[in-house]
């Protein structure tokens, strides 16, 4: 499996993290390097199973719709790089 | 063992037993770790040092052991793996972008250590949010295993992720740490550095307020210098937690009624495909010490079959990043730790997160991402969920036969920090062998068991059916019998 710069630059993208431009191709060997390893599950015949998402073969619990905690909305600021009024701050999105 | 000696190196039973005599006191037993610290700085072990705090703590214990009020981990000094989060103690899963974060809660695993009495001594280091074998990819350096072959006075790599944790145990600098294991990142470093490391079933410790790597996968677990510590660490962390719904509700047994317990006439699997021809031989040849070792405890050696053994590493390699990729997309320089700023908010989120993580961690986003998204989806992440499925088949049919499994924990010994730099794939198959128990969720115990040629520890591996850790330690004690594995590091300060 082997990925082009232009793949890695949109998966980049998807994920929001950035990537110079040189090093783009270096990416682009590394992930197909570890792709084409992977490939060898192709060999596997998984026609008669269900995937399993979960190892833990228990029915999800129900709880009492009832507050656990809440007015903590300064712990929950707390640590952001940027705040005021209980609120996050970010640059301006609407023009 | 008066006062006066030094108190490290001591086991948690030795201090648990010292306490209740009153051979020493919480505070001198801390002052003693506090200065064992000091002298194991060169191996970077700690990303946050927590002296004051321990002092702290350690006199509110003394306090309870003047009321008789003992806890089962009274006074036992612990490092904890930089991935839990610590009430206003800096936590930073060894990556710059969370380097000043300050968890406003408390994990539930931490919680239930201090509420069984231990005492926080710092936070471990470890592989940035818990991807990597060696600690190489640590934002802080890597921590460096006490151990040194004998032909050279090389670093070596301590293992990962939870190096700091199993280096600093080794080294005598705390009788127990806690660290975390997705696909091998308690085993492996226990290994490494000549230690025991369990991975609990999935669900037996709670995930909540730890961060989160591969959410199907992370387990909690303790790394201690003895098989019985093991078990009473692991006691201490287990059990349900309403916040964290994967957590199970069952008891937690007490796993030290099962270390004296006879194994005659039970089963040993022994997996063929755990041997390969790339297999060191001195490592088959303790895999197969091992198995006579438990002969010799009356147990009975069984051939067993795990045919999707080989699958299980790609296809963890294609789960783990892709829960990776959603779990570490909160880190976006919004609503905690670093932020790179920029007149768009766009621009804010790459650039945060393309300074902010180290190579290793941008590598799985990026195959995560990859495996997720639109056209790819089937092709690598439900087919891998599938070969997932046939991996725990494998197990539940191998323990219609066999009580517990028996493998070699890793297939090398530890190597330098300056190897494997170049090679991702080289570097992931250290995990060959601890993977496949993380993909079916099951418990594992690496215990030390030799030395290599070149004078560096070697550890078994023991696997059991889910929920049953008891017998881990049962079947854990007698290998640690049996090897007598009591050689300490170059850099032991105890």
């Amino acid at each position: 499996m082997d990925l082009d710069k232009e793949t890695v630059a949109s998966v980049a993208k998807l994920c929001r993290i950035e990537i110079q431009e040189q090093d783009l191709t270096p990416m682009a060997q590394e992930l197909s390097n570890i792709l084409s390893w992977i490939e060898q599950l192709r060999e596997v015949d998984v026609s008669s199973c269900e995937p399993l998402s979960s190892v833990v073969e228990a029915e999800l619990k129900m709880r009492d719709d009832t507050v656990m905690d809440g007015d903590l909305a300064e712990d929950v600021v707390g640590n952001a790089p940027d705040s005021t009024n209980n609120y996050f701050l970010v640059p301006k999105v609407i023009e | 063992m008066g006062a006066k000696n030094s108190l490290v190196g001591l086991t948690v039973v030795e201090i648990r037993d010292g306490l209740r005599n009153g051979d020493f006191t919480v505070r001198e037993l801390v002052d003693d770790h506090i200065h064992a610290a000091e002298r194991a700085k060169n191996l970077n072990g700690y990303i946050t040092e927590t002296p004051d705090l321990a002092k702290d703590m350690a006199s509110k214990s003394d306090d309870k052991i003047s009321r008789q009020e003992l806890g089962s981990l009274e006074g036992v000094p612990v490092a904890v793996k930089d991935l839990f989060c610590t009430k206003g103690i800096r936590t930073t899963a060894a990556s710059k972008i969370l380097d000043n974060f300050v968890p406003t809660y408390e994990s539930r695993v931490t919680e239930n250590l201090w509420g069984a009495g231990a005492v926080l001594m710092g936070k471990a280091n470890m592989d940035e949010f818990a991807m990597g074998s060696s600690n190489i990819t640590s934002a802080y350096g890597p921590a460096i295993n006490p151990w040194k072959r004998e032909s050279d006075g090389d670093d070596l790599a301590p293992g990962g992720s939870s190096g700091g944790s199993a280096a600093l145990v080794s080294a005598g600098v705390v009788p127990a740490a806690i660290g975390t294991d997705t696909g091998g990142s308690i085993r492996q470093p226990a290994a490494f550095c000549g230690v025991v490391g369990v991975k609990p079933t999935y669900g037996r410790c709670s995930r909540w307020g730890t961060i989160a790597f591969a959410s199907s996968l992370d387990q909690a677990g303790p790394i201690t210098r003895s098989v019985h510590d093991a078990a009473i660490v692991l006691e201490a962390m287990s059990g349900h937690d309403r916040r964290d719904t994967t957590s199970v509700d069952r008891p937690v047994p007490q796993f030290e009624k099962f270390l004296s317990q006879s194994i005659k006439g039970l089963k040993v699997g022994i997996p063929k495909e755990y041997l390969s021809d790339s297999l060191p031989t001195e490592i088959n040849k303790l895999w197969g010490d091992g198995g006579l070792w438990f002969k010799e405890s009356g147990a009975e050696l069984v051939d067993i079959s795990l045919p999707h053994t080989k699958y299980a590493l790609p296809s963890y390699y294609i789960v783990a990043p892709a829960e990776a990729s959603s779990n570490l997309a909160r880190y976006d320089g919004v609503k905690y730790g670093m932020r790179v700023s920029d007149k768009s908010l766009e621009q804010q989120y790459s650039k945060t997160r393309g300074s902010g993580f180290g190579p290793e961690v941008k590598r799985r986003i990026m195959i995560g991402t990859y495996v997720l998204s639109a056209g790819y989806y089937d092709a690598y992440y439900i087919h891998a969920q599938k070969v997932r499925r046939l991996i725990l088949e494998d197990f539940n049919s191998a323990f219609k036969k066999v009580d517990i499994i028996l493998t070699p924990t890793t297939p090398n010994e530890s190597f330098g920090l300056r190897d494997k730099l170049d090679d991702p794939v080289a570097m992931y198959l250290n995990d060959i062998f601890t993977v496949p128990a993380s993909m079916a969720g099951l418990p594992a115990i690496s215990v030390p068991c030799g030395l290599s040629g070149t004078g560096l520890p070697l550890g078994l591996q023991l696997i059991g059916p889910a929920f049953e850790e008891s017998r881990l330690f049962q079947f854990g004690e007698k290998l640690e019998r049996a090897a007598e594995f009591s050689k300490k590091p170059s850099s032991y300060v105890g």
